[in-house]
């Protein structure tokens, strides 16, 4: 390795030994503390894959039914965890299955570590069987990537792999192993990676910054904190709370920040962006002081970024420092891990209640709740609706059930409704909107929280891009509750067509076959709810059972999703119906 | 905004792969790079890449954001025509038999700074060294003697003033200890 990192003092319990580079590869997921891994076997991969019949006492490896399933799993496991997740698949299409789930871990922060067979280092460039260039298109969608060719490499560059996919703001990375490596031997000698040279994950707090940012935010009037993943990446939960209640600023989420704060929590005004709630959106335009802790400001957050926030002063708490003044001016950066910036912001913010600009909120609140959320709710309208099912969920799980929801209308609904009372609660595919995420995140979420119910919610449409991962479930008995909101459409690009393509529903309609036929297929216990009058009962049974079960719920086959900020429109011009 | 010619400098880890990470985030923007060049830099193991572009300042503040980003840059500049010293170096191959009757031409040759570093008896190479226009202006004088080959270098520059990249590997040496 030609970079220049920094280790730990020598870790390993093991003093120095001859193994192959197969060997020193499950050595060292087991020196990281890795316990569970997903991944397919295959020719390029067979080395690793014979190490680990040999340690299968050690590491749980989850045969996934495919390589994208095995992304996912391992996201859902990182997401839940806090861990890194580890994915492991062969050359060739194995690997390049791997990559709509990297793209997904690094567009959402996501640490994990992907290893992949390579063919022979002499073969490489030869178009040779199953070879691809895995690590050239794993490039833009990496944080990292690598490709060892000789057997010594492995551990210091494994250890480079983990230290860089969770420190700072997260990420995924891929480290690509020729077969010829794998076979080689090497003397082992771990040591963990605490540092790269040319690397700076934590940038250090500038006090004055901090100091201006706490400034800013004492003299405000109007003040309103939109915060996101970062708070969770951070840790910082517990202090954001503090933060929130000492200063009583009203607080917005993004998606991926969900779960941060209660839900219910006094302060919590819900979600910004496209389908967010009514007020945070609103007053997004009329604040005077934004504070954005631990997000990036999406589009899908700002909508028209020539009309957002422009009467405010913002002030962005981030970590990295390619996100500062990316998408949206920030008056006042503070740059830093926002476990560290909050710390000291919060001595230096003065307590206030900010309460007639909180009523602000509460009033548009409730013009929310009268156009929409009471009609989504509503049990006297004919066909069951989503927010239905979620809200029966979180009666049965009182809120402390992790919900991995997967692409689309019930997205919405899942993340609009979910009654949230921990953090590490909303797996959800944020920035890329994998469809078909849900399904093998899930299998991982439930591996990575095994004492909290873990549920799915999926829309008909995303079920079927992964739905071979019950064999998955079946195989590993791993006990997560499965729930299809089946309208039969691919509902929200449905929606698009119905208020902007004049309802020519061009190949949205889905013809289903009998999911519930399918899963029993699999030997899950499964039921089917096509009335409102089953759902109770439906639910309860689904929570109530030892093992995994699948639930499909027929919805409301036009539904909308409402409020809604139309593209190209400002966050403030959002509609209600 | 108006977009003009920046020139971007990486300091790097040697490391395979690094120029495709790099030529990545422009090629994503839709960014045509109009020269690029990677040498080793005045600190021992830490390469540079120059690389000009013709964009925005608020478009090359955010992609230098981007590379600094990589795991492997050190660190990266952007500087302005006006801050930097740059050269361009460029050859031109001439039929030997077209140049040797025109003494205009080898006047102009002398003139400009230009310098003739081969001679066979079918052919001359010239090399010139200097800003664009200048080697621009030498290819139009040359153009009607019929050029048989023509290369350019891409810029390579160096500011004025001082990068501090010695610095910062030295805080990282001085806080960690390397392996």
């Amino acid at each position: 390795m030609e970079v220049k990192t920094a280790s730990f003092e020598k870790t390993s319990a093991d003093t120095s030994m001859t193994v192959s580079g197969a060997e020193a590869v499950i050595k060292c997921l087991l020196e990281e503390g890795v316990d569970t891994i997903y991944g397919y076997p295959g020719g390029a991969i067979m080395p690793v894959y014979d190490e680990l019949y040999k340690y299968q006492d050690k590491i749980h490896h989850v045969l996934t039914r495919h390589e994208q399933g095995a992304t996912h799993a391992a996201q859902g496991y990182a997401r839940v965890s806090g861990k890194v997740g580890v994915a492991v698949a062969t050359s060739g299409p194995g690997a390049t299955n791997l990559v709509t789930g990297i793209a997904d871990a690094q567009i959402d922060s996501t640490p994990l570590v992907c290893i992949t067979g390579q063919v022979g280092s002499h073969l490489l460039g030869s178009d040779a069987f199953q070879e691809t260039d895995i690590v050239g298109i794993s490039t833009p969608i990496t944080k990292w990537n690598y490709q060892v060719t000789r057997a010594e490499e492995i551990p210091e560059v494994i250890a480079k792999a983990f230290y860089i996919a969770k420190s700072g703001r997260p990420g995924p990375v891929l480290v690509d192993i020729t077969k010829d490596a794998q076979f080689a031997s090497l003397e082992f000698n771990y040591k963990k990676c605490s540092g790269i040279r040319s690397y700076k994950p934590n940038p250090e707090v500038n006090l004055s910054e901090v100091e201006r940012a706490a400034e800013v935010i004492n003299s405000a009037k109007k003040p309103m904190i939109v915060f996101g993943q970062g708070v969770i990446l951070g840790g910082a939960e517990e202090l954001f709370k503090e933060f929130v209640e000492k200063t009583g600023i009203p607080s917005a989420w993004t998606i991926l920040g969900l779960s941060a704060l209660p839900t219910k929590h006094p302060l919590n005004v819900g979600m910004v962006g496209m389908h967010g709630n009514y007020a945070p959106n609103i007053l997004t335009n009329e604040c005077d002081v934004l504070i954005a802790i631990g997000m990036r400001f999406d589009d899908r957050v700002t909508g028209n970024l020539n009309h957002y926030a422009k009467q405010a002063k913002v002030v962005h708490l981030e970590i990295d420092p390619a996100e500062i003044n990316k998408n949206v001016h920030a008056d006042f950066p503070v740059l830093g891990n926002v476990k560290e910036t909050l710390k000291v912001l919060l001595d230096l913010v003065k307590p206030n209640s900010h309460e007639e600009w909180h009523n602000e909120f509460k009033e548009l609140y409730k013009t929310e709740y009268d156009k929409v959320i009471s009609k989504n709710l509503d049990v006297n309208k004919q066909d069951l609706g989503m927010a239905e099912v979620i809200q029966e969920i979180n009666i049965k799980t009182k809120g402390d059930a992790v919900i991995v929801s997967d692409v689309g209308q019930h997205q919405m609904a899942a993340c609009r409704y979910s009654d949230f009372t921990q953090t590490r609660s909303n797996v959800t595919s944020g920035g890329l909107g994998t469809m078909g995420f849900a399904l093998p995140a899930a299998i991982g979420a439930k591996m990575g929280t095994p004492n909290r119910e873990v549920v799915a919610i999926i829309g008909d449409g995303g079920y079927q891009m992964t739905i071979q991962e019950l064999g998955t479930i079946f195989q590993t008995r791993v006990p997560v509750k499965i729930v299809i909101l089946n309208n039969g459409f691919l509902g929200m690009v449905r929606q698009w067509q119905q208020l902007f393509f004049d309802k020519r529903y061009a190949s949205t309609e889905m013809t289903n076959p009998d999911f519930v036929t399918i899963a029993k297929g699999y030997h899950i216990e499964a039921n089917r709810v096509t009335d409102r009058s089953q759902l109770k009962d439906a639910v309860k049974a689904m929570i109530e059972h030892d093992g995994p079960y699948f639930l499909e719920v027929k919805v409301e086959q036009e539904e909308n999703v409402f409020p809604m900020v139309p593209t190209g429109a400002s966050v403030s011009d959002i509609i209600l119906e | 905004m108006e977009k003009k010619n920046f020139t971007v400098s990486i300091y790097t880890e040697n490391n395979l792969g690094l120029l495709s990470r790099i030529a990545a985030i422009f090629l994503r923007r839709h960014i045509n790079i109009e020269s690029i060049t990677a040498s080793p830099s005045e600190v021992p193991e830490v390469m540079r890449f120059i690389i000009v572009v013709e964009v925005t300042e608020e478009q090359i503040k955010k992609i230098v954001g981007q590379i600094e980003k990589q795991i492997e840059v050190i660190k990266a500049f952007y500087h302005t025509a006006e801050e930097m010293i740059y050269q361009e170096t460029a050859l031109y191959k001439i039929k030997s038999s077209e140049f040797l009757d025109d003494l205009n031409v080898q006047a102009f040759i002398k003139a400009t700074n230009a310098r003739i570093v081969t001679v066979t008896p079918k052919f001359f190479v010239i090399e010139k060294t200097g800003k664009r226009h200048e080697v621009d202006e030498l290819y139009e004088t040359l153009k009607p003697y019929g050029l048989m080959q023509f290369v350019r270098s891409g810029t390579i520059a160096v500011t004025k003033n001082e990068m501090q990249i010695t610095g910062i590997l030295e805080k990282f040496n001085t806080t960690n200890s390397i392996s």
